[in-house]
């Protein structure tokens, strides 16, 4: 039985991951961080001597999607491995425990790691009214707020942590906000996505234990190495955009050749993430791979942006109804404009009219006579 | 709301609406405008001289006079290039088309992007060239008020714009995002425009040579 405080290599060995197995890791996660090959042996040697970090994960309000994005990951995954890395202490969907047991756990884990465990963080949190989201009769935000102030740094996986996702989507019923908008005093990561890719959580993680600091994030708080490309910057239909060529439908000959879907809505260039480099489901695919649009789940009130089957260039002009407003508006200000218009020539003529008369003056009386 | 949002949202919807008031309003307010009675003998009687002489000022006006040949043929054909330029980069790029089907239900295909490229930098070419000989001309540019800056810039506007969202590039460090709506932004800023500056042309320029056409022939002049 290894100890608590046991190294976290020692835990992968008990696990029976082998060296190379290791070894694999720590290369994949290099390269998934972007970091040049010089540095594999600094990975390697960072987590060797890395004690398990502690990870209490906190889910609000959320479908789970973020944890099955995580843990469902076909085969032996180097996302799985990352369980072995971690401590995770509290985690509804995935801990044994339950109940005053589990609230037990988290608590015990806080204050034996305190100022120094990795709080996780899914799901967004509703500030409308207390109930919508308890866990042991406590609000979500006294929750977080607990939780948070012990954390050496937060991770917001998933949309939802990160920017609202779904639950803040108009009319946002339980007015949910993300984690940034209620912690402020700590280094948060945001890993969005809906959901987020696993190999980026995992690198998250791993990129702390071995550097013992947060990846360079970009304005979203975002991991830069991950999300500093668009989806389209990296598509492979990139090309077909480019020459113009584009599937009208979803089953015509445009879509049958692989031709770019930015007809069809794909939200590919306003959409920052690594979807187009490191794919899916064991890297075999990303969605527009397999033959959708990006629907630009990572971005910030993707729900409320227009229809996922709408191009980025259909603007909203409004309806039928609203022209026919609009229309009638213009006459009544155009007759506004031509009544006002009349006005004034009829007055100029006026005017005309008698200075013509002024200027010409009286008629003299002889000539008057001669007239008459 | 991200500039991108704002500039496809209610950004774009009032700018069409001020853009349907203000081409109502304008045309609205020509038809019910006191027209005078022309009280003089026509000189050409008959019951279609009228038309006829409304159509054939159109078709004069539209070509160079034979007298002003020399002068302003260059202004004239380039004129006409980057009109034709303008609309069919509107009108033909991918990318136009998905809004376009959004107002009026259907589409046509696009154009090539390789063609499109070509057409709308030679259309930004005259555009600039043309400006820029206004801004030289020593008659051109005493008679080039605000509206001319105003309505120029904002033609060559979308198109600058329009070519930096379609290349993705990132002046400045933008995001393409931000370039997008840059582009949407500069289209609405012409859209609110059009009816109130010179571009309103586009709605009154034939019907004004028809007219006076049809005034000239009535007292035989020959225009």
């Amino acid at each position: 039985m290894l100890q608590d405080d046991a190294r976290l290599i020692d835990y992968l060995r008990a696990r029976g991951v082998s060296r190379r197995g290791f070894l694999k890791f720590c290369a994949a996660m290099t390269s998934a961080m972007a970091l040049p090959p010089a540095m594999l042996p600094r990975v390697v040697q960072a987590l060797e001597k890395a004690r398990r970090p502690s990870v209490i994960w906190l889910p609000f309000q959320e479908c789970t999607g973020c944890t099955e994005s995580l843990t469902r990951a076909h085969g032996a995954t180097l996302e799985q491995l990352i369980f072995e890395a971690i401590s995770l202490d509290y985690q509804h969907t995935l801990q044994a425990a339950a109940g005053e047991a589990a609230e037990l756990a988290k608590h015990e884990a806080m204050q034996a790691n305190w100022g120094e465990y990795l709080l996780v963080v899914d799901g967004s949190i509703p500030l409308g009214n207390p109930a919508f989201c308890t866990v042991a009769g406590r609000s979500s935000v006294d929750l977080l707020t607990e939780a948070a102030k012990g954390a050496k740094a937060i991770i917001a996986v998933g949309t939802c942590a990160s920017f609202g996702g779904i639950p803040m989507a108009n009319p946002n019923p339980t007015q949910a906000v993300p984690v940034s908008e209620i912690i402020r005093d700590k280094p948060i990561v945001n890993v969005s996505g809906c959901p987020p890719i696993p190999v980026v959580i995992t690198a998250v993680l791993t990129q702390i234990l071995t550097f013992g600091k947060l990846p360079e994030l970009d304005a979203l708080g975002r991991p830069k190495v991950f999300y500093g490309q668009s989806i389209h910057d990296r598509c492979y239909r990139r090309p077909f955009y480019e020459r113009g060529q584009f599937a009208e439908s979803f089953d015509d000959e445009g879509a049958r050749k692989g031709w770019c879907l930015y007809k069809l809505g794909c939200k590919g260039p306003v959409t920052y993430n690594a979807c187009a480099t490191v794919k899916w489901n064991n890297g075999t695919s990303f969605p527009i791979e397999a033959g959708h649009g990006c629907i630009g789940c990572a971005e910030p009130g993707f729900w409320d942006r227009g229809g996922f089957y709408d191009a980025m260039s259909v603007a909203h002009w409004g309806t039928a109804q609203d022209i026919a407003i609009a229309a009638g508006a213009g006459i009544a200000v155009g007759a506004t404009a031509a009544v006002l218009a009349r006005k004034k020539q009829a007055d100029a003529g006026r005017d005309q009219h008698h200075s013509g008369l002024a200027a010409s003056g009286p008629i003299p009386a002889e000539r008057n006579k001669e007239q008459t | 709301m991200t500039l991108l949002d704002f500039a496809r949202g209610p950004g774009f919807f009032c700018a069409f609406m001020i853009m349907i008031v203000g081409i109502v309003w304008r045309v609205s307010g020509l038809l019910m405008f006191r027209w005078r009675r022309d009280l003089s003998k026509a000189r050409n009687p008959g019951p279609f001289t009228a038309v006829m002489g409304g159509l054939r000022t159109v078709a004069m006006r539209s070509v160079p006079p034979h007298e002003l040949e020399k002068n302003i043929t260059f202004q004239h054909f380039t004129g006409y290039a980057w009109h034709i330029g303008w609309f069919v980069t509107f009108l033909f790029l991918g990318a136009h088309l998905p809004f376009i089907r959004s107002i009026l239900g259907f589409s046509w295909p696009n154009l090539p992007n390789g063609i499109l490229l070509v057409i709308t930098a030679i259309t930004l070419g005259i555009l600039l060239t043309l400006y820029i000989r206004r801004l030289f001309h020593p008659v051109l540019r005493v008679i080039t008020d605000a509206d001319d800056h105003i309505s120029v810039l904002l033609t060559i506007l979308p198109l600058i714009t329009g070519i930096a969202a379609f290349g993705h590039w990132s002046p400045l460090g933008a995001r393409y995002e931000s370039v997008l709506a840059i582009h949407l932004l500069s289209v609405e800023a012409l859209m609110v425009w059009l009816p109130f500056g010179k571009i309103f042309h586009f709605a009154t320029g034939l019907l004004t040579r028809f007219r006076l056409g049809a005034a000239f022939i009535r007292r035989g002049v020959r225009a």
